[in-house]
């Protein structure tokens, strides 16, 4: 945490604050446990009122226009090294999309069942990492607790045999990537039009041995963002929570599917804004904002408007927009976590933890079911026919929806490159929630370490993973510092100097 | 006796080189009996509270703020172990190197398919930090003492270079456990 008055600036980028606002500014940053670099700025005026509080993501890529040029193929590989911790995610999309360039999007049963193995197997790691590493601190110690103890090591030094749950599931998610992708990150399985390899009975009874202990230890991880969410619901229900549009791929019977689907928008009363919309027509569906204090996008929905048309990706948004699970256990669970809503969508931020977990039994139970599959076996993995000059690829990633579209030239090249990642989406929610939270927590109080961490709790809600949606590339007034190895400046460069 | 401490930081990197780590999986367990984690986006130390026998950076320079990081570590630990390919040279970010940076913002923010920005504005707020006019990998910063390459490097790479290194080893990598990818 860095506290600085405005009112002796140490340099020109803080002059250049102080001269717009006479007021007090907090940052926090880095905020951690969050996958990503982002800081959060509070503007405070002398009685310690909020007047503005605001998530920065800091971070800029530029990989829209250093694609271009690439041949199309290795997007697959390639976009994935945009976020090591989904990176099973952009390696669908991607290859999704590749898929139509190819005319091979009708994939081979096997291919299209190792692929859903794979990505029901991020799942399960991705919600587990993210549960046990970086959120079961905030849920077992407190949002307040002491930092030296309020992380994944302190929960292991306390709760030991919950911290082994955690590791092993985790590692069992990996080990299904790397059986169906080659490596744990950054694999290669996805290939255009299908995969590279199979999955041998060898790997499968490996997997097929310890799959029911994962379903019980799922299990129990929901019970525990469940209780703590029933528990602490009077604290909770307000907690960085508001009203909001929701965003999924659905199934065409509308049950929920992480792989593959049509879109389906709902409002915060649950009525339809769109439902099984063919995703190839997504240009006519959204757009994305620019504003200049942060490198993410705003996404919204044309047809309402960049005002009303924001809306949240995700656990929570997944469970608001389908109509059922298509797996018993978590089906069952899915239906006692609605009741929140009473009848409708859930809008309570802190849910989104609970959510999750029904998406952690839910992937644990398709695995099995995958794994039962014969076809995981077939022979028959890539199939191709008329080759197109664009393609566009859809999956709900861990963290919800994520676009990939890109178009290319005669030669395979790349000539355009669209991407619109999943925590792009969650980018306004994030930011009313630490508003909201600011202003309910912070307002007019002496300002501690543990109330700033209210607002990562806020944001971690979301499991936002900013590698991922800060490929994009922003205007700086660009600058070349080279220093010595005793970081004496050497020589300094501006652009346009 | 104190335990050693070791520090990490993700700097223009994807974190898959922080995710590797922690796919030592149970390992962990026995890792944090060996050392202490001081400064890293695993825990929720901001900044350094003591000085680090080790500290890991994942990712290459590509913004002001990645140069002040990485400086800070060189200034708290004693060694500095660059991790993954963006470490060592860059890596995917540096894809951007050989292009002008103005064509790249028009891309992300004028040009691209889905942009609505009617007054065709750049993100240019003093919150964020400087972008560099390139990406450059740790080493051209610092001074770094041992390179692991791997994108990311594999999680025994990392365990058997940790090992040795806190128990003041010679770093002996046998071939397997050496990947360029
Ligand atoms: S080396 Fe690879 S895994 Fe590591 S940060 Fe870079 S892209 Fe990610």
């Amino acid at each position: 945490m860095i506290e600085r008055t405005l009112g002796i600036p140490s340099d020109e980028k803080e002059t250049k604050v102080a001269s717009q606002n006479p007021l007090k500014r907090i940052a926090l940053e880095p905020v951690t446990r969050i996958e990503g670099h982002a800081k959060v700025t509070l503007l405070v005026d002398d009685e310690g009122h909020v007047r503005q509080a605001r998530m920065h993501v800091v971070e800029f890529r530029g990989f829209e226009r250093f694609v271009q040029g690439r041949p199309y193929w290795e997007m697959p590989v390639l976009v994935q090294r945009l976020c090591g911790i989904c990176p099973v995610s952009h390696h669908l999309a991607a290859a999704k999309a590749v898929d139509r360039i190819v005319g091979g999007e009708n994939l081979s049963s096997t291919a299209e069942k190792m692929r859903r193995l794979m990505h029901y197997g991020q799942t399960f790691q991705s919600h587990a990492l993210h549960f046990f590493h970086l959120v079961s601190p905030d849920l077992l110690f407190g949002f307040d607790a002491d930092p030296a103890i309020r992380n994944v090591i302190g929960v292991a030094k306390k709760y030991p045999d919950l911290a082994v749950q955690g590791v092993m599931m985790r590692k069992y998610g990996q080990e299904i990537i790397k059986a169906t992708a080659g490596k744990k990150i950054h694999g290669t399985g996805a290939i255009p039009g299908g995969i590279n390899k199979n999955l041998s009975i060898e790997e499968r009874d490996v997997f097929l041995r310890d799959i029911d202990q994962m379903l019980d230890w799922a299990q129990s991880a929901l019970k525990i963002a469940k209780d703590y969410t029933t528990e602490h619901l009077k604290q909770l229900a307000s907690f960085g929570s508001f009203p909001s549009n929701h965003l999924s791929l659905v199934r065409k019977d509308g049950a929920l599917d992480l792989y593959h689907g049509n879109l389906c928008a709902v409002d915060a009363e649950g009525n339809k804004i769109f439902d099984q919309v063919d995703y190839s027509s997504y240009l006519d569906y959204f757009a994305e904002e620019v504003r200049p204090w942060s490198y993410m996008k705003f996404p919204f929905i044309k047809s309402l408007g960049p005002e009303k048309g924001w809306y949240r990706v995700g656990p929570l948004a997944r469970l608001n927009t389908c109509k059922f699970i298509d797996t018993p256990i978590a089906e069952k669970e899915r239906k006692e976590f609605m009741k929140l809503g009473k009848g409708k969508p859930v809008n309570v931020t802190m849910a989104y933890h609970w959510a999750r977990m029904v998406e952690l039994v839910h992937a644990a139970e398709k695995i099995k079911e995958l794994l039962h599959d014969p076809d995981l076996q077939g022979e028959n993995l890539v199939v191709k026919g008329k080759r197109r000059s664009e393609g566009i690829g859809l999956v709900e990633a861990p963290r919800g929806t994520l676009f990939h579209h890109y178009r290319v030239n005669d030669d395979d090249q790349v000539v355009m490159a669209n991407l619109i990642v999943s925590t792009t989406h969650n980018n306004e929610p994030m930011n009313r929630a630490v508003q909201k939270v600011a202003e309910e927590y912070l307002d007019g109080k002496e300002i501690t370490e543990g109330l700033l961490n209210h607002l990562e709790v806020a944001i971690r809600a979301y499991d936002p993973c900013l590698s991922c949606a800060t490929h994009a590339l922003g205007q700086m007034p660009l600058l070349v510092e080279l220093y010595d190895l005793e970081g004496n400046l050497l020589d300094r460069k501006a652009r346009g100097e | 006796m104190d335990k050693p401490k070791v520090a990490t930081a993700s700097l223009a990197g994807c974190f898959g080189c922080h995710m590797s780590l922690l796919d030592i999986d149970d390992r962990i367990l026995k890792l944090i009996q060996l050392v202490d984690f001081d400064k890293s986006p695993v825990d929720d130390i901001k900044k350094f509270t003591d000085r680090c026998a080790v500290g890991l950076i994942e990712g290459g320079c590509a913004n002001e703020e990645n140069v002040k990081v990485l400086q800070d570590f060189r200034r708290h630990c004693d060694l500095l172990i660059a991790i993954g390919e963006c470490a060592i040279m860059g890596g995917l970010p540096a894809m951007r190197n050989g292009i002008p940076v103005q064509e790249c913002l028009a891309e992300a923010y004028q040009k691209g398919p889905t942009v609505h920005n009617p007054s065709q504005q750049i993100p240019n707020d003093p919150e964020l930090p400087l972008i560099l006019d390139r990406v450059y990998p740790a080493h051209e910063v610092v001074k770094i003492d041992y390179q692991l390459p791997g994108c990311p490097p594999p999680a025994d790479t990392l365990w058997e270079a940790l090992v040795a290194l806190l128990n003041g080893k010679p770093l002996h990598l046998p071939y397997e456990l050496i990947k360029y990818d």
